[in-house]
């Protein structure tokens, strides 16, 4: 038995934040300044309240509505975040009785970042070639935001709050099937992009709650990012990255119809195209709408190529994440 | 590449830069546009061309575009 990805839908939040609402925050900055640093000009903010997996649930029941899927068939949910509901339980959980899934689904919560969507793939394909699931639910949701201080303008500039929901199901035929991985990890990296004050390591206190208390105490975490390093970090582990998968796959890059990387920043990745020597019409940016938004970006990029008929049935897609961890993971799917 | 041709063409990759602004000695951090994306601009652009890779450290080290050619010249050696 082999998997393949057979729908796709997500959510965005109703708020947004655009380029020119930014520059009033920060004077210093200009629209033309934020686009060309970023490729972005507008981002959808959540509101108090509205969390991860509220983005996550609503995403799911659009991919049921939308790509009429009986949510009775699903029989493993995958729920990958980096603002769990919970320490326990596991979201997953929470989302199986919200979603009225059936009570014989495994629930499982992955809380990864930008490399989340191909993990979730990943793990969804071994699950459903190992015989234990045939409808893998697989929802990436991210709420950046939340963790972001106000003042910081490049990331405020940078991330956008969204959830994906994408159907991973058991298929015979080999010529659709969701090809293999290649991943990597390097945690020495694991400083340059952190939520700092979000887990038990240095957990927010009251000096924190004290020192953030005129921005609301940014009581999630701190989202710190060290810009150079992570953008180095890219230049040097993508084309590297790309070969793996390629080769893992035994394809060349002639045969590749379309590359989706994780949507980070669109200027980083008009430099990853030139380096890596894809031509323009082959590499595809999804960010002016909706901004970096961590897990759900590639769903999200990978559903507007589908619907601009940028990605045609039966193309060849490789898709390659990278980011927070340090981590990095990719394969090639057929649309 | 020898130290002018490289500010040269730092200087065509800084889109909002007058021609002939730029010289070897140039702080570029008194550029009047200067900005981080600069900075994101001249590591990809010494990466594409020396295959060189600018740490955040080697950028808070230099002041000016000589001390970036010193540090692209003595990495691409080693």
């Amino acid at each position: 038995m082999k998997a393949y990805i057979k729908a796709i839908s997500y959510y965005l939040p109703p708020t947004a934040l655009s380029n020119k609402e930014l520059c009033e925050v920060f004077p210093n900055l200009t629209e033309a300044d934020i686009y060309k640093k970023t490729g972005i000009k507008k981002r959808h903010i959540t509101t108090e309240g509205i969390v991860g997996s509220d983005l996550g649930f609503f995403a799911a029941e659009k991919l049921f509505e939308e790509h009429t899927v009986d949510r009775k068939t699903i029989d493993y949910i995958i729920f990958c975040t980096e603002g769990l509901d919970y320490k326990g339980p596991v979201t997953a959980c929470i989302l199986q009785d919200r979603l009225q899934l059936n009570t014989n689904c495994g629930a499982i919560d992955l809380p990864y970042g930008c490399t989340g969507f191909t993990y979730c793939i990943s793990i969804a394909k071994a699950l459903i070639e190992s015989g234990q699931a045939t409808n893998v639910l697989a929802l990436t949701s991210d709420i950046p935001s939340t963790v972001i201080h106000p003042e910081d303008a490049d990331l405020r500039m940078l991330f956008g709050d969204a959830g994906a929901a994408t159907l991973i199901t058991a298929t015979e035929n080999e010529t659709i099937a969701i090809g293999s991985f290649s991943v990597g990890t390097d945690g020495s990296g694991a400083e340059n992009l952190m939520v700092k004050g979000s887990g038990t390591r240095g957990p927010v206190d009251q000096e924190w709650l004290d020192k953030y208390d005129n921005v609301g105490g940014l009581k999630y975490g701190r989202m710190q990012m060290n810009a150079l390093e992570i953008f180095n970090f890219a230049l040097r582990i993508v084309p590297p990255l790309i070969e793996s998968i390629l080769a893992k796959n035994k394809l060349e890059k002639s045969e590749i119809n379309l590359f989706v990387f994780h949507q980070a920043n669109a200027f980083l990745l008009s430099v990853l195209r030139r380096k890596l020597k894809i031509e323009e019409d082959r590499f595809f940016i999804y960010m002016e709408e909706v901004g970096n938004t961590v897990s759900a970006s590639i769903p999200i990029a990978l559903a507007e190529a589908i619907k601009c008929g940028k990605a045609k049935k039966g193309d060849k897609v490789l898709i390659a994440a990278f980011g927070i961890g340090y981590s990095w993971s990719g394969t090639v799917i057929t649309i | 590449m020898d130290i002018h041709e490289f500010t040269k063409q730092i200087e065509a990759e800084f889109e909002e830069v007058e021609p002939g602004t730029i010289t070897p000695t140039t702080n570029y951090r008194e550029i009047k546009s200067w900005s981080s994306m600069y900075a994101l601009i001249v590591i990809a652009f010494v990466d594409a061309n020396f295959d060189v890779q600018l740490s955040a450290d080697d950028l808070r080290n230099s002041q000016t575009i000589q001390d970036i050619y010193n540090i692209v010249m003595a990495k691409k050696t080693n």
